[in-house]
């Protein structure tokens, strides 16, 4: 058990590791810094006594080396277009994602587990065909169009909702919250629901697909035959079974909506991580693009984490294996 | 007496509802990076500095230098300047503004970590004579001093030296008080910083030129909204006064919108293409020893060959000025004169590339930024048919400006052939145009002159219009530059790229040539 989370934790180093040298690789490949930092009226020599200064004049085994040991150290360095240490900033920025993802998090599972359910019980209804149909919707249009419709709808036609940013938040301590005021759960509603759509549509036709299967399975029909209420046979034989993947996928969402919630968070100016990362990429902000990747690679570690743990608990298959190994 | 009761009424009508906020709400693509005035050379920061943040001397909306915290100046001798300043300034926390605060600013502004130190790099020296009065020592003879010092911003010593914050900050350094603080003299004070979410402005109710007040608003508030449609969409829904800038495609839905319009001026851009006239042989002909950007004949077919009237209806939607020149209208040093552009003529084009030896043409790669200037990446694309049309056989490498510029720029050693650019003279003075394009000798030469045009009679008229202090002998110098570059086909000019904002009716703003929005001249109407 202790030997199967330390190999876990093992392999997510490595993972870590890999994602490093590919996040600064790439971040050093987007052009130059040194021109958007500095403007249009610097003189050659100040460009390159820029460059100097920033270690961009060294080799890429040495600026990768020099990048790898402040990381170790703790130090993500400072930001080249807001001159704030990248830590800071993203901890700044965390609670609107946080906050975004969660909602988006919330409505995916409030809403897709059920109509998952109710699709794959009512197999042939006319409403289970009308929200498979608008799954496919879901699953297919882009994100940034979805988002952009319901501005032009929510928005700009019906002026219900703001179109874009946060409204107006309230600091607890270092976290703000736009879910204590009005204004800033109106700005929250159409981001969340164009972030969610995605995920939703995806959990939704998993959990009708699984469910199916176990319904097919011979513990069910053995159990029908036992003469068992429908009820029992759904919930309580067939449910149960199918929620394993479920659980991973659902949690893996979670790791992609708080990770890359970036299209979304730049159609709504929804000032959190996602469009913090977009402006690094735009101005070649080095330290805030690789250390962006790096958290991203650490939330899904740890959520791969969690979801083998939480096997133990769902599956006393799973529970066996491990503890004869 | 009902009749005076009456006009009673009115005017306490009047107060209140003058009194009543007007808050004037605009976006744009970006957030500023800092509202320190020294530590960004970028162009949302430098938008917004005059509305908090004043010089010596400001532009008034002709981009005409007038008196701002100095009263007056002469010239004791051609390279001292001494300045009187204006006396019953504060800045914002209320400290008194004096001839400390000019030095402090100097020294502040050309230290080593500011990006903003080029408009004080021909002063060699201040010297306070008494609390309202400094001299200035330039380097040379300085005919563009006073448009520099329109961006040499005045902070004040005793806020910077109590918050620890006498230098600014540039590349690895850390944010300092003055990063989300500010305390200028300006016409607006920050009152709210929200970094990429919002910063919200009051006027200063001790401005010196309160009197003279062109701006009618009660209250500012400025976000970024990164995306064009999103933008747009908050202009539409009422959530914005004005939205900038709109897209050239998006134009007709602002104009249709019952409410709303959109105000176009040219902007002090030109946008052109630039080539390698520095090689002896083409990047893109390896092995020929030959460059054919090296022949005026070869420029002047890529000239001729180019349809900028199709560019103008079609790519740019009527939304940009051709010309002929690679200095915008509105600069001093512009020759309207020389405005008109040689003829579209691709037959003409043609024999010009045989006469000079490229009878079936030769292949270039034409770098091309996608994110820089309005449609930088189509006007590209409708170009490459136009060369092909006279047998260049163009390859389209368009990319983001991160990587166009460090492509074309010195550091990849001016890695291109063929490019496109488009560039601002951001003081209005031909100078700022010349010394960084059209040259490569001398002080600050040549930064963006990547296609290293050089010729020894520009270089030497150059370096006599730095020190000419006769206006019309300085401004028969300029034409005669731009007359020999236009002779050179030094660069192959498009046009001046329009400003386009979209505003909600009540609001009068007029906007700078500089694409900048100057909050001490917008008015709303109640």
């Amino acid at each position: 058990m202790i030997a199967g989370l330390l190999t876990r934790l093992l392999q997510g180093l490595g993972v870590m590791l890999v994602v490093g040298l590919l996040a600064f690789a790439v971040s050093t490949k987007l052009g130059d810094p040194v021109n958007n930092m500095l403007g249009q009226n610097a003189t050659i020599e100040e460009r390159e006594a820029m460059r100097r200064e920033l270690g961009l004049d060294q080799p890429f085994v040495v600026q990768y080396g020099r990048y790898l040991g402040r990381v170790l150290r703790g130090q993500l360095g400072v930001s080249y277009r807001l001159g704030v240490p990248v830590g800071e900033l993203l901890a700044e920025r965390l609670p609107a994602s946080v906050e975004l993802s969660g909602m988006a998090m919330l409505l995916t599972l409030v809403l897709g587990v059920p109509l998952g359910i109710y699709t794959a019980i009512r197999r042939g209804s006319l409403l289970s065909k009308v929200i498979l149909g608008a799954s496919l919707a879901g699953l297919s249009v882009p994100t940034f169009l979805t988002g952009l419709l319901l501005i032009f709808l929510f928005a700009v036609q019906l002026q219900w909702l703001p179109s874009s940013g946060r409204g107006e938040v309230v600091s607890i301590g270092p976290w703000t919250t736009g879910l204590l005021t009005g204004s800033g759960l109106r700005s929250l509603l159409l981001p969340s629901i164009t972030l969610a759509l995605f995920s939703l549509a995806l959990l939704l036709r998993l959990v009708r697909g699984e469910l199916l299967d176990v319904l097919h399975s011979d513990h069910v029909r053995f159990s029908r035959a036992r003469g068992l209420p429908e009820r029992a046979i759904h919930f309580r034989h067939g449910l149960r079974n199918a929620l394993l993947p479920v659980v991973t996928v659902a949690a893996l969402q979670l790791g992609n909506l708080l990770a890359f919630s970036v299209v979304t968070e730049t159609v709504f100016q929804w000032p959190g991580m996602g469009l913090l990362f977009l402006q690094a990429v735009q101005f070649v902000d080095v330290p805030v693009i690789s250390s962006y990747l790096l958290l991203a690679a650490v939330a899904f570690v740890l959520i791969n984490l969690v979801v083998d743990l939480s096997y133990l608990v769902l599956d006393p298959r799973v529970r066996s294996t491990v503890g004869r190994s | 007496m009902r009749r005076l009761a009456g006009l009673v009424l009115l005017g306490a009508l009047l107060a209140v509802g003058s009194a009543a906020a007007q808050t004037f709400r605009y976006a744009s693509t970006g957030d500023l990076l800092t509202l320190d005035p020294h530590s960004a050379d970028e162009a949302l920061s430098n938008s917004f500095k005059n509305n908090v943040h004043e010089g010596l001397v400001r532009f008034n909306e002709k981009l005409e230098p007038e008196p701002a915290l100095a009263v007056s100046w002469k010239n004791v001798d051609p390279v001292t300047w001494r300045f009187q300043l204006r006396r019953e300034v504060t800045f914002h926390d209320g400290t008194p503004f004096t001839a400390d605060d000019v030095v402090f600013s100097y020294n502040r502004q050309r230290s080593k970590n500011s990006v903003m130190a080029s408009h004080v790099a021909t002063i060699k020296s201040v010297r306070k004579i008494d609390d309202y009065t400094i001299e200035y020592v330039t380097v040379g003879p300085d005919p563009i001093l006073l448009r520099n010092l329109t961006e040499h911003f005045i902070v004040s010593k005793k806020w910077c030296e109590q918050h620890a914050t006498t230098e600014p900050v540039a590349g690895l350094k850390e944010e300092t008080y003055a990063t989300r603080h500010e305390n200028g003299t300006g016409p607006f004070q920050v009152v709210e910083r929200l970094p990429d979410t919002r910063t919200v402005l009051v006027p200063y109710p001790k401005w010196w030129d309160l009197p003279n007040k062109k701006y009618a608003i009660t209250r500012a508030e400025f976000r970024p909204i990164a995306n064009a449609a999103t933008r747009l969409a908050a202009l539409i829904s009422g959530e914005l006064e004005l939205a900038y800038p709109v897209a050239p495609q998006d134009v007709a839905r602002v104009e249709g919108q019952k409410g709303f319009r959109v105000i176009k001026k040219p902007e002090l851009r030109v946008v052109y293409l630039g080539m390698d006239q520095w090689r002896d042989e083409s990047l893109d002909m390896p092995g020929s020893k030959k460059n054919p950007f090296k022949d005026v004949r070869v420029r002047r077919a890529l000239y001729q060959a180019i349809d900028v009237e199709a560019i103008r209806a079609k790519v740019m939607r009527g939304m940009a000025a051709p010309t002929g020149l690679t200095i915008p209208e509105g600069t001093e040093g512009y020759d309207a004169k020389l405005r008109e552009r040689y003829p579209y003529d691709p037959a003409a084009s043609r024999k010009l590339l045989a006469e000079a030896g490229y009878p079936d043409g030769f292949p270039v790669t034409f770098d091309c930024p996608n994110d820089r200037y309005i449609n930088d990446e189509a006007i590209c694309q409708s170009l490459v048919p136009m060369l092909a049309r006279v047998g260049v056989k163009a390859t389209l490498n368009s990319q983001t400006k991160s990587k166009h510029f460090d492509k074309i720029l010195r550091k990849s050693n001016n890695n291109t052939s063929l490019f496109l650019l488009g560039f601002s003279p951001e003081t209005a003075d031909a100078m700022a145009t010349f010394v960084p394009t059209m040259t490569m000798k001398g002080e600050g030469a040549g930064a963006w002159n990547a296609g290293r045009y050089s010729n020894p009679k520009v270089e030497e008229l150059v370096d006599q219009i730095r020190v000419e202090m006769n206006q019309e002998k300085r401004r028969a110098l300029m034409s005669e530059v731009l007359r020999i570059h236009k002779e050179d086909f030094g660069h192959l000019p498009l046009h001046e790229q329009l400003i386009i904002w979209g505003v909600r009716d009540g609001v009068e703003v007029t906007p700078d040539a500089r694409d900048r929005v100057q909050l001490r001249f917008v008015k709303m109407r109640q």
